[in-house]
């Protein structure tokens, strides 16, 4: 049974999905609801540990959402796995919240949607916002009833391109590229903080426009207000309806940020996150790259 | 002296080594977290003059470290915010795992003992690096100022 959606908000109404954000507020009064799970997801592996939202579980995009040998998400039967070893059921409604402006939320989000985990939810702000507000967090470890979730096969052909697809893709629809401009510009492979994320080569996709990830948050940490996205996609970006769209970064995490802006934000219909990005596209013998601040062409 | 090639691991980073292997894999980042909150602060003379500090690019967040060698006695000391517990958690096994030993002991750490606390498929063979690159860095300022 889905939870109801949170309408408290006039910012969340004006998106095209305003069911898939909801408010600290909201979460707060709604903690405990059945049919609700909430899921800390965050680029730090212990940040959990330190304190979370009573009764959120921890999934982690590395260790539990990756393959650990092929560089790939876990399949249908992980999945189902990991689902139910966290106490989710299929047709829960499940809030994730993370650190670093909910990237690791919004991949987290991304990759349960790969597998048609319908009611998935984001926490406008995240973690840094529950905390700044003073709400209660609990070092208590969330013990939740085994679920029996049903394996289902990923579905990669609707949200995810493939590198083989990206080549095909090169103009013939927009290519948003959402790491730094320095990334972009192929100053610098690595982004500043992640060296061993690193390619062999430095620059960016043809074609594809430079986007930042941040440009999609407010300055209190939540995302922009629908007019505001649509002046940096629409206006900026020169994205249009019916447009086919690619994101893509450096392993797929930021990306997942600005899927989740152009899907459910903004409403386009066909986003899909290059999670291969830029760790592979940097080092594949061969494919076209260009460097510079121009978008260039094939 | 120690030669390039021989390497040992010290007292205090072989009890801490076991300590991790000794514990069923899902409690190791207990353990983890414990060493964060043990990370001890820097003096004020260190915490207030960041530029005698080397940041840790291998790191996904900002930490600085900075050796001392003293009579070819070696200190660490590390920084690292309280909302990356798992980075402040390698600089912590590091700080109480150098301190008080000799040159000589130091750089003849082995590279891959970052590697050696059962701590990779735990935390990921990418967040491991982080510490891998502290370890070197910790080294190579101690070659620097010996």
């Amino acid at each position: 049974m889905a939870v109801d959606h949170d309408t408290s908000s006039a910012k969340f109404a004006e998106y095209a999905a305003p069911g898939r954000l909801v408010s600290t507020e909201w979460l707060a009064a709604n903690l405990g609801t059945p049919g609700l799970v909430v899921v800390e997801s965050d680029e730090d592996v212990l940040l959990y540990e330190t304190g979370h939202i009573p009764g959120a579980v921890k999934v982690d995009w590395h260790t539990e959402l990756n393959d650990p040998v092929v560089r790939d998400y876990v399949d249908g039967e992980g999945f189902a796995e990991l689902m139910s070893r966290k106490g989710i059921s299929r047709d829960d409604t499940v809030v994730i919240y993370g650190d670093k402006n909910n990237w690791w939320a919004a991949y987290a989000l991304w990759v349960f949607s790969l597998f048609g985990h319908e009611d998935v939810r984001l926490l406008d702000g995240g973690r840094d916002r529950w905390i700044a507000e003073g709400r209660e967090i609990t070092t208590e470890k969330t013990e939740r009833a085994a679920t029996d979730y049903p394996v289902v096969e990923r579905d990669d052909s609707v949200l995810r391109a493939y590198k083989d697809d990206v080549l095909a893709f090169i103009g013939k629809g927009p290519l948003i590229d959402v790491r730094s401009p320095e990334e972009y510009n192929g100053e610098r492979t690595p982004a500043p903080a992640y060296p061993e994320e690193g390619s062999l080569r430095a620059g960016h996709i043809p074609t594809a426009q430079s986007v930042p990830w941040g440009r999609a948050v407010a300055e209190d940490g939540g995302f922009k207000t629908r007019a505001e996205l649509e002046e940096i996609y629409r206006d900026g970006a020169g994205i249009k309806d019916g447009d086919d769209i690619i994101a893509y970064c450096r392993i797929g995490e930021r990306s997942s940020h600005t899927w989740f802006v152009l899907q459910h934000l903004l409403g386009f219909e066909n986003v899909r996150n290059y999670d291969g990005s830029w760790t592979e596209w940097g080092s594949a013998v061969r494919v076209p790259i260009v460097s510079g601040s121009e978008p260039g062409s094939l | 002296m120690a030669g390039m090639t021989d390497t040992h691991v010290p007292a205090t980073l072989a009890e801490f080594r076991d300590e991790f292997l000794e514990l069923p894999e899902p409690d190791r980042l207990e353990l983890l977290l414990e060493f964060a909150n043990e990370l001890p602060s820097v003096s004020d003379e260190i915490a207030s003059h960041p530029e005698m500090c080397e940041r840790v690019a291998e790191c996904q967040s900002p930490v600085y470290i900075y050796v001392e060698v003293e009579g070819g006695v070696v200190a660490m000391h590390a920084m690292a915010p309280p909302e990356a517990p798992t980075t402040r958690g390698f600089a912590s096994i590091l700080v109480q795992g150098l301190t008080g030993l000799t040159v000589d002991e130091v750089l003849a750490v082995p590279n891959d003992y970052p590697q050696s606390i059962g701590l990779t498929r735990l935390v990921s063979p990418l967040r491991i690096g982080g510490m891998t690159g502290m370890l070197m860095r910790a080294k190579r300022q101690v070659e620097a100022k010996r």
